[in-house]
């Protein structure tokens, strides 16, 4: 049981997540487009790349990274069967946040966050409940542009957070930011793409290597 | 992962956790019980366990804990689990911890569950339209008969999700509902709205107009029955007559001794010009003089309605010969003499 959990531990890439997208994948899906330049945030300067005609282009370089080191570490999460929680505050994005989070067997919140969800849980909840281990924001701004309430209560609890962060967004108390456009339809769906296939990737690793020791 | 909660916060604070919540092994253990101890007292009572009944049950409890408590629900009972216990929603995960449901997270699961059923049952629609326009095929449209049924209430809603839900919560979930209705293919999602709407039984009775009757003697009569204040009466009114009123056996000139009494009788006929020509046999009892009186007539005019046309019974309608008088006695009223009248106020 002890190997099971170590042994993914001592590699770099246990899952092999960076298979799963290429540079061009992200072109395609218009990942590098940020906002306008009045828009952008002070934090958000070193992913940027430039910006053309007044609008913010995102540096896929460094989203190429983050997005290898967000994925990799879902999967670590999945692999031990952490409770994942997808968050997205976009209307348009809410079905599919959601088809995808019940298609992975994990959970989402794409309606208004109740203030004490996380810090009042064993109230709200109910008592006893479990925390989710993991918070993967698909945009981390709320709908009147501020920074989701979310992020916050997940550092006070203590939950690591990954997030897609647009050139508007603060990124400083996500744990695993990744610089990218949470505007398009083409962009959320590649995310859910990425997300879904690491965890079920990871879920399946799981459980073969339990029959494995099973076996043995 | 350490969370530090000071000692002083870990005290259960017992009545913010809500009502109790009862785990499915708990209440079939509960169940368990009642069958076991419905057999017990089935031996007691020297009957028969196989088909020992509710009513059984209870009147063999009443027997033995004679209670003299007027409050019913107070008294011991014993009933099936099911009926004891409210229904509530079982603790919500499983034994390592997971919600079983996927939107647990967000505090409102069965609400908002309904919401994601009924946007892809949308977004079906809108494919579904998209296909047709794709191959230039015109829908059916057939008008669905929005009179006939209501959405659900809220507290309708509330008691088939289990869960509270806000004003706004249900007035986006209906404002949804209606989208879907209004799409010109919504047709296909028929059984999934019929799920949340209701029939509206008609609700303008149409007053049945008996038919007439005939005795022996072949005569044509028909019967009404009229109130007034404690008044109650019968009347019979037979065609082919001499304008004879009997009540309760006795003459209408003997019983009604007073002129105006008399006059609220005649009035139907009188209205309707057939002063000489239906003979009436009515029974009254209770109230006063005038308020028999006043029974009586609309006992006759309900019965004359059989023999005339439907104007002339709309006629009667609007002069309110069929109109029940609703006025009765006043309560007297605490600190005052009678329902109106107050005390004689003295000024010093």
């Amino acid at each position: 049981d002890d190997k099971l959990l170590s042994e993914p531990l001592s590699h770099p890439d246990f899952f092999n997540v960076k298979e799963l997208f290429s540079l061009k994948d992200l072109f395609d899906a218009r990942v590098h487009l940020g906002h306008k330049k009045g828009c952008r945030h002070r934090f958000m300067e070193p992913y940027i790349f430039g910006c053309r005609l007044d609008q913010d282009i995102i540096d896929l370089d460094q989203t190429m990274q983050h997005l290898q080191l967000a994925l990799n570490f879902t999967a670590h999460i999945a692999y031990r069967k952490g409770i994942i929680l997808f968050i997205s505050r976009k209307r348009q994005f809410c079905h599919l946040v959601e088809t995808m989070a019940q298609e992975c067997g994990e959970y989402a919140h794409t309606r208004y966050w109740q203030g004490g969800l996380l810090t009042n849980a064993h109230i709200q909840l109910g008592s006893g409940v479990r925390l989710p281990d993991l918070l993967i924001f698909l945009s981390s701004l709320n709908n009147v542009f501020e920074p989701h309430v979310a992020i916050r209560d997940a550092a006070k609890m203590n939950i690591p957070t990954v997030g897609v962060v647009d050139t508007n967004c603060n990124p400083c108390l996500i744990t695993y930011p990744i610089p990218g456009n949470d505007d398009s339809p083409t962009a959320m769906e590649l995310y859910c793409k990425l997300f879904r296939m690491a965890i079920i990737r990871a879920k399946d690793k799981r459980r073969r290597s339990e029959v494995f020791d099973d076996l043995q | 992962r350490l969370i530090y909660t000071p000692t002083a916060v870990q005290r259960k604070n017992v009545g913010a956790s809500g009502p109790e919540k009862y785990t499915e092994a708990f209440i079939k253990k509960q169940i368990e019980e009642f069958n076991l101890g419905k057999r017990h007292l089935a031996n007691m009572m020297g009957e028969d366990p196989e088909t020992f009944t509710q009513e059984d049950i209870d009147r063999a409890i009443a027997y033995l804990f004679p209670s003299g408590l007027f409050d019913k629900q107070a008294r011991p009972m014993m009933k099936h689990p099911t009926e004891i216990f409210p229904e509530q929603r079982k603790i919500q995960w499983g034994e390592d911890g997971r919600p079983f449901h996927f939107l647990f997270y967000t505090g409102k699961q069965s609400y908002y569950s309904l919401m994601h059923e009924t946007y892809e049952k949308v977004l079906n629609v809108q494919k579904y339209q998209d296909q047709l326009t794709a191959q230039d095929l015109t829908s059916q449209k057939e008008k669905r008969n929005l009179a006939g049924s209501r959405w659900l209430t809220k507290i309708e809603l509330e008691e088939m999700l289990l869960e509270k839900l806000s004003d706004n919560d249900y007035l986006r979930f209906i404002q949804l509902l209606q989208k879907l209705v209004t799409l010109p293919c919504g047709d296909i999602e028929e059984k999934y709205i019929q799920k949340f709407s209701k029939e509206i039984p008609a609700q303008l009775q149409k007053v049945v107009i008996e038919p007439l009757k005939y005795d022996e003697r072949g005569v044509a009569f028909s019967t009404g029955e009229g109130t007034r204040k404690t008044a109650r009466a019968t009347a019979v009114v037979y065609d082919n007559g001499t304008g004879k009123i009997t009540v309760n056996g006795i003459d209408m000139l003997h019983y009604f001794p007073v002129l105006q009494d008399r006059e609220q009788l005649l009035f139907p006929f009188q209205f309707l010009d057939r002063v000489g020509k239906h003979d009436m046999v009515c029974t009254v009892s209770g109230g006063g003089r005038s308020a028999q009186a006043g029974a009586i007539r609309l006992a006759s005019a309900k019965a004359l309605r059989s023999f005339v046309t439907e104007k002339e019974a709309e006629f009667m309608r609007q002069a309110g010969l069929l109109t029940v008088d609703p006025r009765t006695k006043e309560r007297k009223k605490p600190g005052q003499e009678g329902a109106r009248r107050k005390f004689t106020w003295k000024k010093r």
